[in-house]
């Protein structure tokens, strides 16, 4: 039973891990492209070189991102099955119809990526940038479809279990693809790809203004990518409100965990903060009638409380609870720096890229920002918890039976792990060359010299 | 034909095309692995490198689209391949990783030395992961992998038909990969280059269709279901990709790299195709029948739909980037 636990615990942790890593990858995936096309588009019909060029380096850094992506993404298909057989066995074929068209999307996404990152000067200027909107396109169907599946595990819809054999029958795959929490979930993450991409990139920029780099390139890219940023952080909120009022209806232990509720009750109170320990809840900062608001909209929303639920339904309550709150604080604090920066830019116009703590703050949004997205993604899955299907099939009889895990998830770790450190490394080498030179096209070094016709770069011009 | 025959087929053609594009692609491993160091290998590999570069993620969604396939059509099958090869499925995702990983890094690394290091765990990765995907096959086509309990997480696919199907994996990729990278050599001018391919390759094609040979032995003793197919239906097959074979060879004798190529395609795909008709009806091979483990009807028709979307999708846009850089333009240097 022990052992049972440890490997149930371990296939968790390399489903979270990669998940987690792939997640962050996946935002880039579906927005940046999106983020280029504005620069590009701009550089072709104001012919603005700066745009141009920024557009060409965001494309080339993107193809180190979208590398990683695409083999973290494919990693998954396999650990579905490697690692949560029981889920795949019972509803590999309820869930099929997202993954299938998710296919498409993937298939559509990796193959115009490969023509546009090598179509500079090769396709006519007008086509080359039209490639950008079909990658921009199946980025967003893909996160709906992918979403669609997760929703579909905190929402099950679409089948009938039968009562006497626990047989699944009836299956109707597009009731279990547009299950009831589908639209306000792939919006939420849809939105997470934006915020998280535009800050990520917005801090870059942000760390070489305190740098002291204040040229053109470095304003135009920041304040590209942090338009898109704030107008994802600014909806968010909204969306996820809406998004969290199914939730006492839905997932009430959910709900319970989110808000730390001991109590069933209308007029419910906020908690900030605050822990579970031993079956009460301790320390935290209450607000009133706030709990019920912010779950229903209303003071007369009735809260669940943990204790409706034994024990055993009970998903881990501080973990659910913290990440929550995590999640929600980042989301705030983002809003306020995306409505602190634009302010003090009316303010002090191009001077704001000067002041050390509107910068800093930007900086702060982007970690935030990755914060958001895990915590969100935590708070959504362990909250779900012990199901993997929401009261259909716990995650315990769904997990893999190999005695192996948590040596494929040790290695699943440190190859990530390494994963992250090279494209890093990789990407600043490629920086450092971009300031370094002129020079937007990178020539690989595989020997002492390289072929002439490798290294002609052609920025901007014709050939 | 039931539905259920339909949507395995749909799914094999699956598994056809990426042992066809996977393994052009996986097979610039074993050429990038043997070019020598510095400037002697510096011109294959940038050859590789331009061959590879739009097409390796696109290449690589046919095993996505295989896994997919496999488990809204056939979920009870595809768990029970997921749990009895755990270990193999493992070490390609470990593979594929490092694979996609090291192309990029490679790519945009600062110094010779850290080219070097991406590039050897590019290269080496890129055979280890077409054989332990060998390996897998050889498991499932000596019927090894059972439906009901997990077969034995080692014993299941170090059979002998596992290891000479990781060593066909690993040949077939590479020869396919030769006649690739030598017809691209040759049309983007660098008739010396593809004049060093063409050769080597004609040696790797030779030690393939031996190797092919020794399988065909293999199977004869390990893997019986699948051979008695293989007598039968799958003959004709055999037969056409021993020819395809021969003629791909004698191409390249004439230094007709193009034309090596398309012998080459058919010759590995007439094997693949011929596996998957060996071991018909069965998925998995003495255990298992395509129609005992459909999965539902609703989600098979599903299925159907989605790949008549993909068809007037996915397949003009990959027609279309295949035409590109099989263009002059594309032979050429790009920013």
């Amino acid at each position: 039973m022990l052992l049972a636990a440890d490997e149930l615990m371990a296939a968790r942790y390399q489903m979270a891990f990669s998940l987690g890593f792939h997640i962050v990858l996946s935002c880039f995936g579906v927005a940046l492209p999106a983020l280029i096309y504005v620069l590009h588009r701009r550089g072709l019909k104001h012919d603005d070189h700066d745009a141009l060029v920024l557009a060409k380096k965001w494309a080339k850094v993107s193809a180190v991102l979208f590398a990683v992506g695409a083999v973290s993404g494919t990693v998954l298909s396999f650990e579905l099955g490697l690692l949560f057989p029981g889920m795949m066995e019972q509803f590999g074929d309820v869930i099929g119809l997202p993954f299938a068209l998710e296919g498409i999307a993937f298939f559509l996404e990796a193959i115009f990526i490969g023509i546009y990152l090598y179509g500079w000067d090769r396709l006519p200027p007008k086509v080359h940038l039209n490639v950008l909107i079909p990658i921009i396109a199946s980025g967003a169907f893909g996160t709906f479809c992918i979403i669609s599946v997760n929703a579909f595990m905190n929402n099950p819809a679409g089948f009938t279990r039968d009562p006497v054999t626990g047989e699944i029958t009836d299956v109707e795959p597009l009731a279990a693809m547009f299950n009831n929490a589908v639209w306000g979930q792939a919006i939420h993450m849809f939105l997470a790809t934006y915020a998280v991409t535009g800050f990520l990139v917005a801090a870059v920029y942000a760390v070489g203004m305190r740098k002291g780099r204040h040229d053109r390139p470095h304003r135009l890219g920041f304040l590209v990518a942090f338009a898109f940023a704030t107008i994802a952080a600014v909806a968010q909120p909204v969306v996820g409100h809406f998004t969290g009022q199914r939730l006492p209806e839905d997932q009430p232990a959910k709900v319970a965990a989110f808000e730390l509720s001991d109590e069933r009750e209308d007029r419910a109170p906020l908690t900030i903060g605050g822990l579970w320990i031993d079956g009460e809840k301790r320390f935290g900062l209450e607000i009133p009638w706030l709990g019920s608001i912010a779950t229903g909209t209303s003071p007369n929303q009735v809260v669940p409380s943990i204790t409706d639920f034994p024990e055993d339904e009970r998903p881990p309550i501080n973990v659910t609870h913290i990440a929550f709150q995590l999640m929600v604080g980042a989301g705030t604090t983002m809003v306020g720096i995306a409505a602190w920066f634009w302010w003090r830019r009316r303010k002090v116009g191009d001077a704001v890229f000067s002041e050390k703590w509107t910068m800093r703050s930007i900086v702060a949004g982007g970690a935030l920002s990755v914060l958001a997205l895990e915590a969100g993604w935590t708070a959504t899955e362990v909250g779900r918890q012990p199901w993997v299907v929401y009261e259909e099939l716990r995650t315990a009889d769904a997990v893999t039976q190999n005695s192996g895990v948590w040596i494929s998830l040790t290695a699943i770790v440190v190859l990530y792990a390494s994963m992250a450190y090279l494209a890093t490394k990789v990407i600043r080498g490629m920086t450092r060359r971009w300031r370094e030179s002129d020079e937007i096209d990178l020539p690989t070094p595989y020997g002492p010299s390289v072929e002439e016709a490798d290294t002609v770069a052609a920025v901007g011009g014709t050939r | 034909m039931a539905l259920s025959d339909v949507v395995a087929a749909l799914m094999f053609l699956g598994v056809v095309a990426y042992a066809l594009f996977g393994g052009a692609d996986f097979g610039t491993g074993v050429w990038d692995l043997t070019a020598g160091t510095g400037e002697s290998g510096s011109h294959l590999r940038a050859q590789i490198d331009r061959s590879l570069g739009p097409v390796w993620e696109a290449n690589h969604v046919w095993l996505i689209y295989v896994l997919v396939f496999m488990w809204t059509a056939f979920p009870t099958a595809f768990v029970a391949i997921m749990n009895t090869l755990f270990i193999p499925w493992m070490l390609v995702a470990l593979g594929i990783v490092l694979r996609g990983g090291a192309f990029a890094f490679r790519k945009f690394s600062t110094g010779y030395r850290e080219a070097q290091l991406h590039g050897i765990v590019f290269a080496a990765s890129s055979v280890i992961t077409p054989f332990f995907l060998g390996m897998i096959a050889g498991a499932i086509a000596s019927g090894r992998v059972p439906l009901d309990e997990p077969g034995d997480v080692w014993s299941s696919w170090t059979g002998p038909t596992s290891w000479i199907g990781g060593t066909l994996a690993v040949l077939t990729c590479s020869f396919l990969a030769g006649t690739f990278l030598a017809a691209d050599a040759a049309r983007s001018g660098r008739a010396e280059l593809a004049e060093v391919v063409g050769r080597r390759a004609w040696w790797v094609g030779l030690v393939t269709g031996a190797a092919a040979i020794v399988a065909a032995v293999t199977l004869e003793l390990d893997a019986r279901s699948l051979a008695s197919g293989l007598h039968g239906r799958g003959l004709p097959l055999m037969l056409v990709s021993a020819v395809a074979g021969a003629i791909s060879l004698y191409r390249l004798y004439q230094r007709r790299w193009a034309r090596a190529r398309v012998g080459a395609v058919i010759a590995v795909g007439a094997i693949v195709v011929g596996w998957g008709v060996g071991q018909y009806p069965d998925i998995l091979v003495d255990h298992a029948e395509i129609a005992d483990v459909i999965g539902a009807r609703s989600t098979q028709i599903g299925l159907l739909i989605v790949f008549a979307l993909a068809a007037v999708t996915a397949v003009p846009a990959l027609v279309w980037l295949y035409v590109l850089v099989n263009g002059k333009r594309w032979a050429g240097p790009s920013a």
